[in-house]
């Protein structure tokens, strides 16, 4: 078998299965086989990283994490997974029914749907929609409703405020999430996840094209990074679940395998978010070097998409809690217009000869007003160490 | 600059992560069943009862005087008097408790009972794996169960059960003394009154 041979193995298996099929029956059976591997393998990298996120921020904090469920606790999922089955399922008597019931199925279905545009290999696609990206985002804030809808019927206190927190905060983030992922759509010139990919799939010499190794790629990244994380309710954004505060934010008045839903569709939207990251920037399924083509392309994906969990997990292991005002601050005084900038720079470096001029024309049209801006930010705050008057 | 402490926190927490792996003092965990920690001398759980010697309902030094059971600001000790005297460790004939119960799942280890016992009779104990499955004989503790000899209670307190044993031992030397040196001068007729010539000490 010629590595390519094994890059397509899916693909090929999957036509060989609908030739032997009428041809009336193939669309819906090839969705099927298209739809089906990504509703095994997502939960199932849920499920996993769960159990190394649980181990990981324990070794952040110099302690074991679980290790008792099977061999160094990576059953814990299984056990986990069978005491949230087996619990009483709550509905609040005050709550509404309907909405109550349907907000998580709703959560996960939003988070499922984003898939549909990622590539998760060459030819690996569930469609490719000549407006993946746009599919993307309005599928993306399918997630708030679903949020709001859990806290709204829940009828609890709690559960409102974390809802509200969690609408204000996602639609603020949507902005930059949006206006970063702007400048490669201008450059690529497609909506289309499939052909941004195949943009990113050159290779100069052995340096892959990732838009991520330009000025306003590397920019974008970052402020798509942060942006994802508020987006998908993560530590340090995590207020609307701010267990110190509102204790469990939107969910509170859910139990059982509905809590665990919500937590299921958080970590989807996670990784859906961080395989858009990739395919905007990270060049997708392409390898990182041109020597390293013959490894299958949708291990670069998994690959690439795991280093991203593991910075999430890393930052939820370092960061404390955001403020409210903060949050906004950040969202509005500072991403907002770097993202902005970052599309100018993108225009600058569009209509500028190659060469050495234009990367410094670019870091400094990023880098000046990014200190000028934060140090803007700065001046109006007390910034002073806190004295403990009576806990001294 | 913008983003040096970012970075910094996350060097550090990159620095305990791998360095959890490498080095294995920085993981101070203790995993219980295991591995267990060293019990801590002055913590305290559940009393128990003392006894001397070898036999323990011959030996225990309760002399069923009830102090403990009027003191209990739970009410978790039920005591029954004996009708006749039997001697204890020492010979002396004494009362003994018929029957000593202590609930578990009521005494709140507030250590009144040992405050108040004239007899250095009742101590607390650390073990604290007591959970049982049957809620209701499991967790009545009767005399039996609550019976440990006064070896246990030095490994377990070695220094305070040093000084028990110590002012034990002078008080009954100075319960023995007054009768040896006096007698002679005043009574020399009564050396077999009491034959022992030890008990325990009545008063602190």
């Amino acid at each position: 078998m010629t590595p390519d041979t094994i890059d397509q193995i899916f693909v090929i298996s999957k036509h060989l299965l609908l030739g032997y099929l009428p041809s009336s029956l193939q669309p819906v059976v090839s969705a099927i086989l298209s739809v089906v591997p990504v509703l095994v393998v997502f939960p199932l990298l849920f499920a996993i990283t769960t159990v190394l996120e649980r181990k990981g921020l324990g070794r952040i904090q110099n302690r074991y994490g679980p290790n008792r469920v099977g061999p160094f606790g990576f059953s814990q999922p299984i056990a986990d997974g069978i005491k949230s089955l087996t619990k009483e399922d709550i509905i609040p008597r005050n709550a509404d029914q309907v909405v109550h019931f349907l907000a998580p199925l709703l959560l996960v279905l939003a988070a499922f749907l984003a898939y549909a545009v990622l590539p998760i290999g060459r030819n690996m696609v569930i469609t490719n929609l000549n407006a993946g990206v746009l599919f993307f985002f309005a599928i993306g804030s399918m997630v708030e409703l679903a949020v709001f809808m859990a806290g709204w019927s829940s009828r609890s206190k709690y559960s409102l405020l974390g809802a509200m927190r969690a609408v204000a905060q996602m639609i603020s983030y949507e902005i930059p999430l949006v206006l970063a992922s702007i400048v490669i759509i201008m450059v690529s010139g497609s909506l289309s996840t499939v052909d941004i990919v195949n943009l990113q799939a050159g290779y100069t010499s052995i340096w892959p094209h990732w838009f991520v190794f330009t000025p306003w790629g590397f920019a974008g990244f970052l402020l798509f990074m942060v942006a994802a994380t508020a987006e998908s309710n993560r530590s340090p954004f995590d207020l609307p679940e701010g267990e110190s505060e509102i204790i469990a934010g939107y969910y509170i008045e859910y139990s059982g395998f509905k809590f665990a839903l919500f937590f299921l569709g958080e970590y989807l939207g996670m990784f859906a978010t961080s395989g858009l990251a990739i395919t905007l920037f990270l060049g997708g399924w392409a390898a990182p070097f041109s020597f390293l083509t013959w490894i299958p392309s949708y291990f670069w994906f998994f690959a690439k998409l795991l280093v991203l969990i593991a910075v999430f997990i890393w930052i939820r292991g370092t960061f404390p809690r955001l403020r409210m005002d903060q949050l906004m601050n950040l969202a509005w005084k500072f991403m907002l217009p770097m993202s902005l900038l970052n599309i100018v720079t993108a225009g600058v470096w569009h209509f500028m000869p190659a060469g050495i001029v234009r990367w410094l024309v670019c870091i400094a049209l990023l880098v000046a007003p990014c200190l000028l801006l934060s140090r803007l930010l700065k001046q109006g705050k007390k910034l002073q160490v806190r004295t403990y008057r009576f806990a001294e | 600059m913008l983003g040096v402490g970012i970075l910094k926190g996350l060097t550090e927490t990159a620095r305990n992560f791998f360095g959890s792996y490498v080095n294995k003092d920085r993981l101070t965990t203790i995993q219980f069943p295991e591995e267990r920690a060293p019990r801590i001398e002055a913590s305290r759980n559940f009393p128990f009862l003392v006894y001397d010697g070898t036999d323990a309902m011959q030996g225990l030094r309760c002399v069923s005087c009830l102090i403990c059971e009027k003191e209990c600001p739970p009410k978790c000790i039920f005591i029954e008097k004996s009708t006749d005297k039997k001697p204890d460790a020492t010979g002396k004939p004494q009362f003994y408790p018929a029957k000593f119960n202590i609930d578990v799942s009521v005494c709140m280890s507030c250590q009144i009972c040992v405050e108040v016992c004239p007899f250095d009779a009742i101590k607390m104990d650390n073990a604290f794996e007591l959970s049982a499955t049957d809620r209701f004989d499991d967790l009545l503790w009767d005399k039996n169960r609550l019976a440990k000899p006064n070896e246990y209670y030095r490994e377990v307190h070695p220094t305070e059960a040093a000084a028990v044993d110590a002012e034990l031992a002078a008080a009954r030397a100075k319960a023995a003394a007054p009768k040896a040196p006096p007698p002679p001068p005043a009574q020399p007729a009564t050396p077999t009154a009491t034959p022992p010539a030890k008990e325990t000490p009545a008063e602190k």
